[in-house]
């Protein structure tokens, strides 16, 4: 049942109804929510890894960016209520990444500096839906966005595109991250709005 | 700037430093969404304190618009992470930018609500005396409150407090030294967010000692 807010007229929905999904707005800023500082982590200590498949893997810096990488636009969902449209993206695919390894995982953790974590099912990082971001808009990522890299996973709410990413583990089950234990949805899909636990 | 208080049927009750949704349905089923820190202490009448956006969908009905009376949705509490219970001896350590402040009052409600005796600061950045939310409530702060005004726009004549944006300086005389080991929570804009919790690192703050709440403007 929806009750009426008397006088309220909104400015109704902006951009296309196919790209909005319910209870989202446009924006054209780009908001940040982080549940604590942002880190700085040097390029030249950073690394990313995969763990959890038959043999641990991980690459430097420059032996990221030496990967096949691809360029990314798409429409971002954020659980707080904004969507920005036509956002674009630089980075590697998590198929690519996953080639390199050799397991039978049906999910993964993606592991970030600053303790933040995140979980996803393997289907939803799989088959060109996913990215570790290095650059948007032809710029490095910034780090209040997530820079050096950060997961992108644009068909789920925004939270699960971590920041600051660093590893994914690779996992046979399904353990809630680090939102996912503080009230927000086990997997998120913005089209379901599936913002919070009981949605 | 208004606080609502509202009346909510159902409502089980929250923790201090939680938010909630409101969702406004228009005539022809129009619907906007937005979420609001709780600014009340848990047990008291549910508040929530709107800052009127100009570019806003949301604020300006809330603000301006709304009366005694009217009903819409909410949805909540939501949050469990930005939160105090008022359990641990650690300092508490609150910073706010503008709004930012509403769910660290929730938290300074709280605190005085169970008579918690945990030592507890806030610093509090605002662009006037007349931007500062919850003023008369502030000036008579309960014991071991210390409340730390800085403004950093216009001050009144006679202002003895801080007129600048908060810096390493500030920080230094106000927050406590790290082997204190406070506990931190930092609600306001992304930029003043980064400041004061960068800040805290560089005086050797634990970063997962430091909790975050960021708006951007959200209408």
């Amino acid at each position: 049942m929806n009750i009426i807010s008397r006088g309220f007229r909104g400015r109704g929905r902006e951009g296309p109804p196919d790209r909005v999904p319910p209870g989202q707005y446009v924006t054209d800023d780009f908001p940040v929510l982080s549940a604590g500082p942002t880190p700085h982590t040097p390029l030249d200590q950073w690394t990313f890894s995969i763990t959890g498949g038959a043999e641990p893997l991980s690459w430097s810096w420059d032996e990221f960016r030496a990967l096949p990488s691809e360029e990314i636009t798409k429409d971002i969902h954020c659980v707080t209520k904004w969507s920005k449209l036509d956002t674009s993206w630089e980075g590697v695919s998590v198929d690519t990444l996953l080639e390199a390894v050799e397991h039978d995982a049906a999910f993964v953790m993606a592991i970030c500096d600053g303790g933040y974590t995140t979980n996803l099912p393997l289907e939803d990082v799989s088959d060109g839906k996913a990215w570790v971001a290095y650059a948007y808009g032809g710029e490095p990522l910034d780090p209040e966005h997530g820079g050096p890299a950060r997961l992108l996973v644009p068909h789920l709410y925004f939270w699960k595109s971590a920041k600051w990413v660093r590893s994914l583990d690779l996992r046979d089950e399904d353990e809630p991250g680090f939102w996912e234990s503080n009230g927000y949805h086990i997997r998120g899909d913005p089209w379901l709005e599936q913002r919070y636990w009981g949605d | 700037m208004r606080t609502l208080v509202l009346e909510a049927d159902g409502w089980t009750g929250h923790r201090a430093g939680q938010h909630l949704d409101v969702r406004l349905t228009a005539e022809g089923g129009y619907q906007a969404e937005r979420s609001y820190s709780i600014a009340s202490a848990p047990g008291e009448p549910l508040g929530i304190t709107i800052e009127l956006l100009d570019d806003g969908e949301v604020s300006p009905y809330l603000v301006e618009e709304v009366r005694n009376g009217d009903r819409f949705e909410l949805r909540g509490p939501i949050g469990g992470y930005f939160v105090w219970d008022g359990s641990g001896d650690a300092p508490v350590l609150l910073i706010a930018g503008g709004s930012g402040v509403a769910p660290l009052m929730s938290m300074i409600r709280h605190r005085a609500a169970i008579g918690s005796r945990t030592p507890t600061r806030l610093l509090y950045s605002s662009r006037s005396w007349d931007d500062v939310i919850y003023r008369t409530e502030l000036e008579e702060p309960a014991d071991g409150l210390e409340v730390f005004h800085t403004l950093t726009r216009s001050q009144p004549p006679g202002w003895t407090g801080y007129a600048r944006r908060i810096d390493q300086e500030m920080l230094g005389e106000v927050a406590w030294p790290a082997s204190e080991e406070p506990r931190v929570f930092i609600c306001g804009s992304t930029r003043f967010v980064d400041a004061a919790a960068d800040g805290l690192v560089a005086m050797g703050y634990p970063p997962l000692s430091i909790r975050t709440e960021r708006f951007g403007a959200t209408g």
